[in-house]
């Protein structure tokens, strides 16, 4: 019930912030109608470093104390991380066409390292396809995930040390929150979309992650299954003898 | 394309995205289940 009223809530939220982000606040002065991308895209951006975050935090935590809820957390932050960094990547593109004249330059580090960040963790979810084990699955996933994680700060600060087309962050610190290089009211809608996403955020990473505990659950029973097919097959054949 | 037409593609295919993604879950996670009590009766 709980996770249902947080749905709502995303759902209303998201809805609200698109509309204020489309239709109420006015256009950027230099960049035009195209500035309104930023909103859903530096969300997304944001949410997919958080998921991937909780991917890696979740391996550490699944080799740490082997309970496969954190794999199960682990797997839900990687499929859930893997939408919004696409989701940023599509939306960054959709605004550097008509800002810088190019939909993508491999030459920029924040946009490659993205996509390199995008590549791994698909490469998570394809990589936990080999195996059926859920226990030998969740520890090399966990070291996946781990090891992927790097190249999340990476990413963010790709742009403070290197010289590329993406700009330096526009909040990048609590002091940069109080005194911003855009305005208020554009920051405030950055900020409202932020937390509207993250609402989405947390309804999907709940129901993401009551998927994968019903998938191992699944699992089980069928291994047991098996089990009891086995057992019975013994039971059988040393009858028959 | 006009600014119009880029903003109306990047927030059709995230908030579009968002939305499918919230479905599809909805429809594994129905489909799991039904699955789980599907083999609690069996057994």
């Amino acid at each position: 019930m709980k996770t249902r009223i947080l749905g709502f809530a995303a759902l209303a939220a998201v809805a609200a912030m698109t509309a204020i982000a489309l239709f109420v606040v006015p256009a950027d002065l230099n960049q035009g109608d195209a500035q309104r991308i930023m909103y859903p895209h530096v969300a997304s951006a944001w949410l997919g470093y958080l998921s991937f975050g909780v991917t890696a935090i979740s391996g550490i935590l699944w080799l740490w104390k082997r309970d496969l809820r954190f794999d199960a957390i682990a797997v839900s932050g990687a499929e859930i991380g893997v939408m919004f960094t696409a989701f940023a990547i599509w939306g960054g593109m959709m605004w550097g066409r008509p800002i810088w004249g190019v939909f993508w330059q491999w030459e920029d580090p924040r946009l490659t390292t993205t996509a390199l960040l995008l590549a791994l963790y698909v490469g998570y979810l394809l990589f936990r396809r080999l195996t059926d084990d859920p226990q030998r699955r969740a520890t090399r996933a966990a070291i996946v995930g781990i090891v992927a994680a790097v190249d999340i700060p990476i990413v963010h600060f790709s742009v403070e040390w290197w010289r590329g087309l993406h700009q330096t962050a526009t909040i990048a610190s609590p002091d940069r929150v109080l005194n911003p290089a855009a305005p208020m009211i554009f920051v405030g809608t950055l900020l409202g979309m932020l937390g509207a996403f993250t609402l989405a955020w947390g309804y999907l990473m709940i129901r993401r992650y009551q998927l994968a505990r019903a998938e191992l659950a699944r699992e089980e029973a069928v291994r047991i299954g098996r089990l009891e097919d086995a057992r019975r097959g013994v039971a059988r054949s040393e009858a028959a003898r | 394309m006009t600014d119009a037409g880029f903003v109306i593609a990047a927030y059709a295919v995230i908030i579009g995205g968002l939305g499918l993604y919230t479905v599809t879950l909805w429809r594994r996670l129905n489909s799991a289940r039904r699955e789980l009590d599907r083999d609690d009766e069996a057994r």
